[in-house]
């Protein structure tokens, strides 16, 4: 049951955007989102897609992986959609009873925030399935180095950062597990008032918790056993180098940004 | 009085192209009393389909009875089903999470809306069925040996009375004495008790001596279904698929080979001894 | 050489209440001594709670000891500065193989300690190639590790030791949490490490059948070292290994049931082949 939450997880293949530095693609990323809140008009957001459709075709990843982050995200774009469609003064469309009415605006405006809170959703997913936790954060720890003169421990971040992305289907799965075994022994998780429920997740919290810690004793001493000692004096198996596909990456984003900040 | 499986399958991820056909057309009888031995490899079913006997999972097709009524019929009591058919995850010490002992044990009971003395008096039971002795119920589960944690956790189900007790790799990760341990007190259960045990393992050797019939699962499918000494008749196709019979199969079958004239169909060590020594001595 | 030496290891486990006052004192490891030489396939048997775990932490200074000093590769665990040549020296495989891969590629978990390392990026590459090749791997090196076996999740921690360039491997329990064929290759694949790459091998294990192909057993019981010798000296005890909760191969049972009864048979007798030869003979 649990299992099936695949938001975001890294889809294994081998494509260009695979390949490309996670500097270029957390970057580019930013600025994609960014430029979805540029665009104000229909040939805007053509771009934008024609842009994204791009990307995901050079990605290799099949859409359908993409459209199932959106489900996870269904309910909140379908309250924004609402939101916005009720509640926007203009020109009514259509009035109920009298009181509650859709205006143009309004359309246009759950139409644009629809279209920008689905490519917002499957420009991250872009990301987060083409590239590895571990890459990733290798990304982010090399794009706030700077803040290592302030005393952060940027390596550190990181490291729990991905140490915790490898861990979360792990304790997926064994969240599963203790909960079938409750029920086994005849728990309920679903009847019951809010005071009820939040008891009866007793039985599930604990054991995982137990589990989580023992584990987090498990790794750090797997980890130390294989010396590891912190970010200083490591090197990498895989530095970030920038390579004339980063570069050419780095202009087409730029090419992209002039466009639909022109037409938008 | 007995658990039916009729024409089962169950898919994973059924609406995705990814889908896995995890049981392929399971039909099963399992008449009450019996001691069953599932055996199969990681992947083999063998966990899915134990799942399947107290409505954990659904079926995707096909119908599973429980004293004659289908289980995922409209209105059949689930809770019922779980009082009545017991199962024990692998590595059951996982799921401990009360302060002590002896609440952990009360737990199942507890949630079936039993009176409090019925509650303590089925705990009470529970742990002396799996030797665990007073000294232990005001202790914290977690500051037991690994293998007394085992036997706790076994006990949280038994207090539920289940009529069938399904345990799934109960000697994972025990040392050889605490195997044995385990496995005589589901014996002992099953004799006392009348018990039907439905016992996962993916080791032959373990659960020879202690069953009456093996299903031996592979790609989701039944691949043997018989009396121990029948199963391991077949050692070697249950070799093609990463099985392997007891030690024993295999020195009964070299002997004969050798041209001793032994019953290659014994299935522990204390026959195939006798065995052995009845064929020297005929020989002299 | 000695890789490992242990002399007189004692180490205590302290229980305290919730006020921090001592409650008990567990010496979990008591008075321990024992030499192994380079190049040696080592078993230590034990039963759950005989402290074999415990005198496997001392060899690569996960733990040290409360009394008594821990030699590897003649440097003492003690010793601070000598810590991360230690650990590089004597790499170690856990038992739960959920537990100890960092990667989120199998790759990337087996560069870990090389990185650690310091080691420059072409020869981790180089080493990470290599130690995937030689533990059957290296065709799994982009899956990510939630997708293997368990069998398969332990050979990737192995390379992830063997990419250190270690001289010793303790391997604590590596084949507790497998199945059957999970277990088997493991254990073949420790075996070819010691005979191919010649590296040490210390397996601590419950599994009987694992160490019949072992140098030297060790069998602990209460932190002591109860019994040792060559595979076949210690499992023509049965008795004796019995009474340590634990027990032989069925294949030596046997053996030891027919004698028993009368059959003329030598002791320790470990393998199918073996028993067949002989009851030949009688035959």
């Amino acid at each position: 049951m649990l299992r099936d939450i695949t938001l975001g997880q890294y889809y294994p293949t081998d494509s260009i955007i695979h390949r490309l530095d996670p500097r270029v693609k957390l970057g580019g990323t930013i600025l994609y989102i960014l430029s979805l809140f540029f665009v104000k008009n229909i040939l805007g957001y053509l771009v934008a897609a024609l842009f994204l459709a791009l990307v995901i075709r050079l990605s290799k990843v099949p859409f359908k992986f993409m459209i199932k982050g959106m489900k996870t995200i269904l309910f909140l774009l379908l309250i924004t959609v609402i939101f916005n469609l009720f509640l926007t003064q203009g020109t009514p469309i259509v009035t109920f009873f009298g009181k509650v009415s859709i205006t143009y605006e309004g359309l246009k405006l759950a139409v644009f925030m629809a279209i920008r809170l689905t490519f917002l959703i499957i420009g991250s997913s872009v990301m987060t399935l083409t590239t590895t936790p571990n890459n990733l954060t290798d990304g982010m720890e090399r794009m706030l180095r700077p803040l290592k003169v302030l005393r952060v421990p940027v390596h550190e971040v990181a490291m729990m950062m991905s140490i915790a992305l490898r861990f979360i289907p792990i304790l997926l799965e064994e969240t599963d597990k203790i909960m079938k075994a409750q029920i086994a022994r005849g728990a309920d998780f679903e009847s019951g008032n809010l005071l009820q429920r939040a008891k009866s997740m007793v039985p599930l919290l604990v054991p995982l918790f137990i589990s989580a810690f023992r584990r987090a004793n498990d790794l750090a001493m797997a980890m130390e056993a294989r010396c590891y000692r912190g970010g200083d004096g490591r090197t990498k198996m895989k530095p970030l180098v920038y390579e004339q596909k980063d570069y050419l990456a780095y202009a087409a984003l730029a090419v992209y940004l002039v466009i639909s900040i022109g037409i938008g | 009085m007995s658990l039916i499986l009729e024409h089962v399958n169950y898919i994973y991820g059924a609406e995705t192209p990814l889908a896995i056909k995890a049981l392929d057309d399971i039909c099963l009888e399992i008449p009450d009393g019996q001691f069953v031995g599932i055996i199969g490899h990681t992947g083999s079913g063998k966990s899915t389909l134990v799942q399947h006997l107290n409505g954990l999972i659904k079926a995707t097709e096909g119908r599973i009875y429980y004293n004659g009524q289908d289980i995922d019929e409209k209105g059949y009591d689930r809770k019922a089903l779980r009082s009545n058919v017991g199962l024990v995850f692998q590595y059951p010490e996982h799921q401990l999470f009360e302060i002590d002992v002896f609440s952990d044990v009360c737990f199942g009971p507890k949630n079936l809306g039993l009176p409090k003395e019925e509650v303590e008096r089925r705990a009470k039971e529970a742990l002396a069925q799996v030797g665990i002795t007073e000294e232990y119920y005001t202790q914290s589960p977690f500051e037991l040996s690994g293998g007394q944690k085992r036997r706790v956790a076994i006990a949280g189900v038994l207090a539920m009375q289940p009529k069938v007790l399904i345990l799934d790799e109960p000697t994972a990760g025990l040392d050889p004495k605490g195997r044995d341990e385990i496995l005589h007190q589901i014996k002992k259960l099953q004799t006392e008790t009348g018990m039907t045990i439905l016992l996962v393992s993916h080791s032959m050797e373990d659960v020879a001596e202690y069953v009456d019939r093996i299903i031996v699962m592979n790609q989701g499918r039944v691949m043997f279904d018989a009396v121990p000494r029948e199963v391991f008749r077949h050692y070697k196709e249950l070799e093609e698929v990463g099985l392997a019979a007891p030690q024993v199969t295999y020195i009964m079958h070299a002997l004969q080979e050798k041209g001793m004239q032994v019953d290659v169909d014994v299935t522990t060590i204390a026959e195939a001894a006798e065995e052995i020594v009845r064929c020297l001595e005929t020989l002299h | 050489m000695e890789i490992v030496k242990a002399k007189d290891v004692v180490y205590e486990y302290i229980r305290r209440d919730e006020e921090g006052n001592i409650e008990g004192i567990l010496k979990a490891v008591d008075g321990v001594s024992l030499d192994i030489r380079q190049g040696q396939f080592i078993a230590i048997l034990g039963h759950n709670g005989s402290g074999k775990s415990t005198l496997a932490k001392h060899m690569n200074a996960i733990l040290y000891p409360t009394e008594g000093t821990v030699w590897v590769d003649g440097k003492d665990t003690k010793d601070e500065e000598e810590l991360w040549n230690i650990r590089q020296t004597a790499g170690m495989v856990f038992q739960n193989p959920d537990n100890q891969i960092i990667g989120q590629v199998v790759e990337e978990d087996v560069g870990f300690g090389p990185e650690n390392m310091g080691v420059p990026t072409k020869e981790i590459w180089e080493r990470v190639e290599e130690s995937l090749k030689v533990l059957g791997m290296y065709k799994y090196r982009k899956h990510s590790p939630n997708k293997l076996s368990g069998g398969q999740k332990q050979r990737v921690s192995i390379a992830g030791v063997l990419a250190m360039h270690p001289k010793c491997i303790i391997l604590d329990e590596p084949t507790a949490m497998l199945d059957p064929n999970g277990r088997k290759d493991v254990i073949r694949a420790v075996r070819a490490l010691n005979d191919v790459e010649k590296i040490t091998i210390i397996l601590i294990t419950h599994y009987m059948e694992e160490t019949i192909y072992a140098d030297k057993v060790f069998v602990m019981d209460d932190g002591k070292i109860a019994m040792q010798g060559t595979p076949r000296e210690i499992f023509s005890q049965v008795d004796a290994l019995k009474s340590l909760r634990l027990d032989v191969p069925q294949v030596t049972l046997l053996a030891y049931e027919l004698k028993k009864r009368g059959v003329d048979l030598p002791d320790g007798i470990l393998t199918i082949e073996e028993l067949v030869k002989e009851l030949s003979k009688c035959h």
